[in-house]
């Protein structure tokens, strides 16, 4: 996703001068084929987020573009109250980039698990959020959130991802879910980087004859509303997976907007318990301890099945 | 009696506001008048920066008010939000919008909040209100104009305490790191904070030997007296070019032109009513100018 992102940066920033790069100092062998090709349009802020995100809302605020880089929670969690105050509230058109959504530093520790981000940031107004599943969802969204005005944060993954879309999408509209492959028993819905496992997840109980729909959420706020209803109308289960804390994310989002809507669809959360993990591993090894790796994801979605099976015999 | 002709009673209209000393007068007026009003915080710290703002708006400031989103402007960033009252009157004053409309200060349903918004208010450049914010927004506004070879001025106004923030030593970083050449922060250096003098608190001292080993061009002045700050200012634009920041640390007296404010911590919240008020009536008008 890293790398689908700086590809298309480049072409964007081609096409327009007042885009600049911001790092906080982080992006090394990332960020060099842009800092190499648009020197102009680079600005290394140091380590010093809190600046970076005052300094990206001035630069934004005089008529720049301005994307602020960073990993893990830095970007984010650390320059918080500038994102609230200087960026959103200013209108600023500055897009917050973190490479490293969920466990990609899994093994770095707790610091570097960012798994309360897309949370915190959907609670904050005048900011929209992007949570894209695989290289070509990335490739789909940058575009539109360069065009989309005022502040806006992008969740990346990491580099080295499978593309998951069988084709380039074309004229993706903000806040659009998309469905990557129909089901009729049960649906999972996912934000982010995760759409790996929730799509193997589906391979798997296909093999046990469960067909089960994907839909990924390539914006997390606004949120697909229409796309949610029609799920919640069509299947008895949705089950929402998130590399995440399970509040306040996806799948807090698709429960407000199906209770809001009287809906009598279900939601199974799939994400973090609210805990820290003190324990470090290989992103796969804490999504599989965590049970969100796809073995878990099938196991849950086929106990859902069964335990709605026995309710209504 | 509207609000306004109770402020600018006994004056000889119309009133100089290109007068820093006319206009500092005022700011403090309105600014008892406004917390008074509204029972409102931080007279101190408005009555600190008095001077400050007026000899920015009144001989500094490159605005127009009657086209506040000039290109051209120079840009002003209070970066100590919670004195936002200096900035409403001072902009009120020299035209910016109706000096009426200071008496909604607060209230409910107002757009002047207690500390400075910039949301449909003209001449307000930025909001802040949560310290330490000003100066890295101020230093994108200069590298901005640099980048597009703008040749106006970016000013942050901070206060002393608020330099407890790590982020305003950050932008200090960046500011000279990138050549900020025609930024100028002015720090209101009334030597007190919420609730001590910095100096029992954080302390800052040697503070402007502190911005120098940043590589800030430090000029220190009487932050009261308006031909001092001109004086300093005048110096501010002859370092563009040099490739330094500059910084003008005003000494200042916390609660200035109210003798039982001056130095006294408890004006940082304490709102003038009763006694009070008509005490501190009485000795603003005993100067006005």
């Amino acid at each position: 996703m890293r790398d689908a992102f700086t590809r298309v940066l480049q072409r964007l920033a081609a096409e327009d001068p007042n885009l600049l790069l911001v790092t906080g100092d982080l992006g090394f062998g990332v960020l060099k084929p842009f800092w190499e090709a648009y020197p102009d349009q680079f600005i290394n802020a140091g380590i010093a987020e809190q600046a970076m995100t005052g300094l990206a809302a001035g630069l934004a605020r005089e008529g720049k573009t301005v994307l602020t880089y960073s990993i893990g929670n830095f970007p984010t969690l650390r320059c918080l109250e500038q994102i609230r105050n200087d960026c959103a509230y200013h209108d600023a058109n500055v897009k917050i980039v973190c490479v490293g959504g969920g466990f990609v530093y899994g093994s770095l520790g707790m610091s570097h698990h960012a798994t309360e981000d897309m949370a915190i940031l959907r609670a904050l107004p005048q900011v929209t959020v992007f949570t894209p599943g695989d290289p070509a969802e990335v490739e789909a969204v940058v575009p539109v959130m360069i065009r989309t005005p005022g502040t806006c944060y992008l969740r990346l993954g990491r580099g080295g991802e499978p593309t998951l879309h069988q084709a380039p999408i074309e004229n993706y509209r903000l806040g659009q879910g998309l469905t990557l492959r129909p089901g009729r028993d049960i649906a999972l819905l996912s934000a982010g980087g995760i759409l790996t496992q929730t799509m193997s997840a589906a391979a798997l109980l296909a093999q046990k004859g469960i067909e089960a729909e994907v839909v990924s959420f390539p914006t997390l706020k606004p949120i697909d509303r229409e796309l949610i209803l029609a799920l919640g109308r069509r299947f008895p289960w949705l089950v929402c997976v998130e590399e995440h804390t399970v509040i306040g994310g996806l799948g807090s989002a698709v429960c407000e907007v199906l209770a809001e809507a009287g809906s009598p669809c279900r939601v199974c959360r799939i994400g973090m318990p609210d805990v820290y993990s003190s324990i470090v591993g290989t992103q796969q090894y804490l999504r599989g301890r965590y049970g969100m790796d796809d073995a878990a994801i099938a196991r849950r979605a086929e106990e859902l099945l069964q335990s709605t099976e026995e309710a209504q015999p | 009696m509207t609000y306004t002709e109770k402020i600018h009673q006994g004056f000889t209209h119309p009133i100089d506001t290109a007068d820093p000393r006319t206009l500092a007068w005022l700011i403090r007026r309105h600014g008892l008048e406004m917390t008074h009003l509204s029972r409102g915080s931080h007279i101190g710290a408005i009555f600190s920066l008095a001077e400050i703002m007026a000899t920015l708006y009144a001989r500094v400031l490159q605005v127009r008010p009657q086209e506040p989103d000039w290109p051209g402007r120079d840009r002003l960033i209070l970066s100590k939000g919670h004195a936002g009252a200096a900035v409403y009157a001072a902009l009120a004053e020299r035209g910016f919008f109706q000096v009426e409309e200071l008496k909604t200060h607060y209230a409910d349903g107002s757009r002047l909040s207690g500390h400075v918004s910039h949301k449909g208010i003209p001449g307000v450049e930025f909001s802040t209100g949560s310290l330490g914010h000003g100066l890295a927004v101020a230093a994108g506004m200069a590298l901005a104009a640099q980048k597009d070879g703008q040749t106006h001025r970016v000013y942050c106004v901070l206060g002393d305490g608020e330099c407890d923030e790590g982020a305003v030593w950050e932008a200090a970083l960046i500011a000279h790191q990138f050549r900020l050449d025609r930024l100028v922060a002015v720090v209101d250096h009334n030597k007190m904070q919420s609730l001590d003098f910095c100096e029992n608190t954080l302390s800052l001292s040697p503070f402007a030997e502190k911005w120098r080993t940043f590589g800030w061009n430090a000029i220190e002045a009487d932050g009261h007296d308006v031909d001092a700050l001109e004086s300093a200012f005048d110096q501010a634009r002859q370092n563009a070019g040099t490739g330094k920041p500059t910084v003008i640390i005003a000494h200042t007296v916390k609660g200035k032109g109210v003798s039982f404010m001056e130095n006294n911590i408890l004006w940082h919240y304490r709102t003038p009513q009763g006694e009070e008020y008509d005490a501190a009536l009485k000795e603003l008008e005993a100067q006005r100018p």
